[in-house]
């Protein structure tokens, strides 16, 4: 068998007071589209963060396509979409083009200008989320969804192996959602892109993703979706607390909750 | 008029300083304004006020550094001064901004200390504190000449890191791109034009230098690059024009400069919003 694109070994995370991730293990194969769910807080965007190298783990290993994360060095291999405005600095005088063709900068290379058919590229990428009209526009002056779906052209735009996702859609409307995942699906399916995605949309996703992992601070479940509905309730109560809402129809016939 | 400033060196070289110091400091203050970092040029450049002043007392006690071009220690003081508010950022992760405070006081007192342990040299001060078209030797021109050379290949070869690290700068450390390293060196560089740009515009305006051309720019750039050439437009049309006046009135170029580069900020802000309300009118 092929190994993993990513494969995480009893991984453990802290933060300076608090414990994120604990003893994780699990591995991301080519072609899955894996969601991650979870509460808020239980460690989904520091996952994520790990399998990015943004963040050295406490304890444990992580290989990207079969390579330590430490001596990884195709990162335009992994696209990257992050929890919506955190980092992106607004009021940024850029065009949309702009932008975008920056998901381009690891793929040229160190010390050289971005190439001629960046242009190109970058028209594909808007095409890809519905937003080419807006090429020229300035970021600082489209609303937070457009916003959104830039950033997710921007991650598309170097044509990565995997798509690595979080919370893309917050602030995408109703209908666009339903066509986000669309899009996702076909980038999984036609062109083979691996997708990681941390979602609250858990009714929108099902019938789109392969696999679940069940996150809180340790995983509760990982596997392919169709096997969710053999956790137990005690299983579901330990990840989701009391709250939690059942979601046997994942996987099940139901295409509406 | 122009005979008469091509057939004086010191006219020259303050022209010559001027027009690089004109495209290389608003050029990395494009970066400096859209990352936040612009308190930073400040402290700096106090810094940088302490390693001149540094300068000038060991030449008049020590005869080895009789000869020593002020600018070298300034240089040296202001770069060093990049590399530790760096450090005391990554020691305060919650608090970055203190390390602004921190380091333009350090810079302040040692210069405090040095100036008054040097004497008779208020002249000189002046010239470093706000500016000077006679002062700048030959020496300073090639000085702020090599300068420009290292900013332009900085931004010539880590161009399109800059711009994405300025965007979103965690984004530039998933996608793989050296951060760090663009981060460290873009410091380095800035802490380099810092220094350059003091004999002309002085300590106290050089951070102005960096930062109002780029704010002009930025009320009517549509794009990066855009922003990129104005803000290179404008601060050149601010030195030419200021060290004219500077040099007929005998007025410390730093003022005429960045009253000149105050001016043009008004103005374009001025017609912007006529723009803005002539459009409504025309809808209305
Ligand atoms: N920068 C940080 N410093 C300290 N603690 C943090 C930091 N980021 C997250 N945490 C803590 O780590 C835990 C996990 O946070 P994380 O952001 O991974 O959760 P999440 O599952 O992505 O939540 P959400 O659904 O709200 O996005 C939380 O308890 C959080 O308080
Ligand atoms: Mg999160």
């Amino acid at each position: 068998m092929v190994a993993p694109l990513i494969e995480i070994k009893d991984i453990s995370f802290e933060y300076e007071q608090t414990k994120a991730l604990e003893n994780i293990s699990m591995s991301v194969q080519e072609g899955d589209f894996l969601a991650i769910l979870g509460p808020n807080g239980s460690g989904k965007s520091t996952l994520l963060k790990i399998m990015l190298g943004l963040i050295k783990p406490t304890k444990g290993s992580i290989k990207l396509f079969g390579v330590d994360s430490k001596q990884f060095k195709n990162r335009e291999w992994v696209g990257y979409v992050s929890q919506k405005s955190n980092s992106f600095n607004s009021g940024f005088p850029a065009t949309v083009e702009e932008v975008v063709a920056g998901g381009l900068a690891k793929k040229s290379g160190l010390f050289r200008r971005l190439p001629k058919s960046a242009r190109e590229d970058v028209k594909e990428a808007l095409e890809a989320v519905g937003m080419e009209a807006f090429i020229d526009r300035s970021v600082s002056e489209l609303s937070g969804g457009q916003q959104q779906r830039v950033f997710i052209a921007r991650a598309l735009v170097a044509k990565p192996k995997v798509l690595i996702l979080d919370e893309p859609t917050v602030g995408i409307d109703h209908q666009n959602v339903q066509s986000f995942y669309n899009m996702l699906a076909s980038l999984n399916r036609d062109k083979k892109i691996t997708l990681v995605l941390v979602t609250h949309d858990v009714d929108t996703v099902t019938d789109r993703i392969t696999h679940v992992a069940c996150l809180n601070q340790t995983i509760h479940f990982h596997g392919f979706k169709e096997q969710l509905h053999t956790m137990s309730d005690e299983q579901r109560e330990a990840w989701y607390g009391h709250s939690v809402r059942k979601i046997h129809h994942v996987g099940g016939s139901h295409s509406h909750a | 008029m122009l005979e008469a400033i091509f057939s004086y060196e010191f006219l020259q070289n303050a022209f010559g300083a001027g027009l690089i110091i004109g495209v290389i400091a608003p050029l990395l203050g494009v970066f400096i304004v859209v990352r936040r970092l612009s308190l930073i040029a400040d402290a700096l450049s106090h810094v940088t006020l302490a390693g001149i002043a540094g300068s000038l007392y060991l030449s008049q006690s020590a005869a080895v550094f009789a000869s020593l071009n002020p600018l070298f220690l300034g240089i040296f003081a202001s770069v060093g001064g990049s590399v530790l508010i760096e450090r005391l950022r990554s020691l305060y992760k919650h608090y970055e901004e203190l390390a602004i405070p921190i380091i333009l006081s350090a810079g302040i007192g040692f210069g405090a200390i040095f100036i008054s342990l040097a004497q008779g040299f208020s002249n000189d001060l002046f010239g470093y504190l706000f500016g000077s078209v006679s002062a700048v030797s030959r020496e300073d021109f090639l000085i702020v000449a090599g300068i420009a050379i290292v900013v332009l290949l900085f931004i010539r070869l880590f161009f399109k890191e800059l711009f994405v690290l300025s965007f979103d700068d965690e984004y530039a450390k998933a996608s793989g791109l050296p951060a760090k390293w663009v981060h460290f060196l873009f410091m380095i560089v800035t802490a380099l034009v810092i220094a350059g740009s003091m004999r002309i515009v002085g300590i106290l305006l050089v951070s102005s230098l960096m930062t109002i051309p780029v704010a002009t720019a930025m009320r009517v750039s549509k794009s990066f690059k855009q922003t990129i050439f104005l803000s290179i437009l404008f601060g050149e049309l601010s030195v030419i024009t200021g060290l004219f006046t500077a040099f007929y009135f005998n007025l410390a170029p730093g003022g005429t400069i960045v009253v000149t580069s105050i001016f043009l900020l008004l103005v374009v802000i001025g017609y912007k919003k006529a723009a803005v309300s002539r459009k409504k009118g025309a809808i209305a």
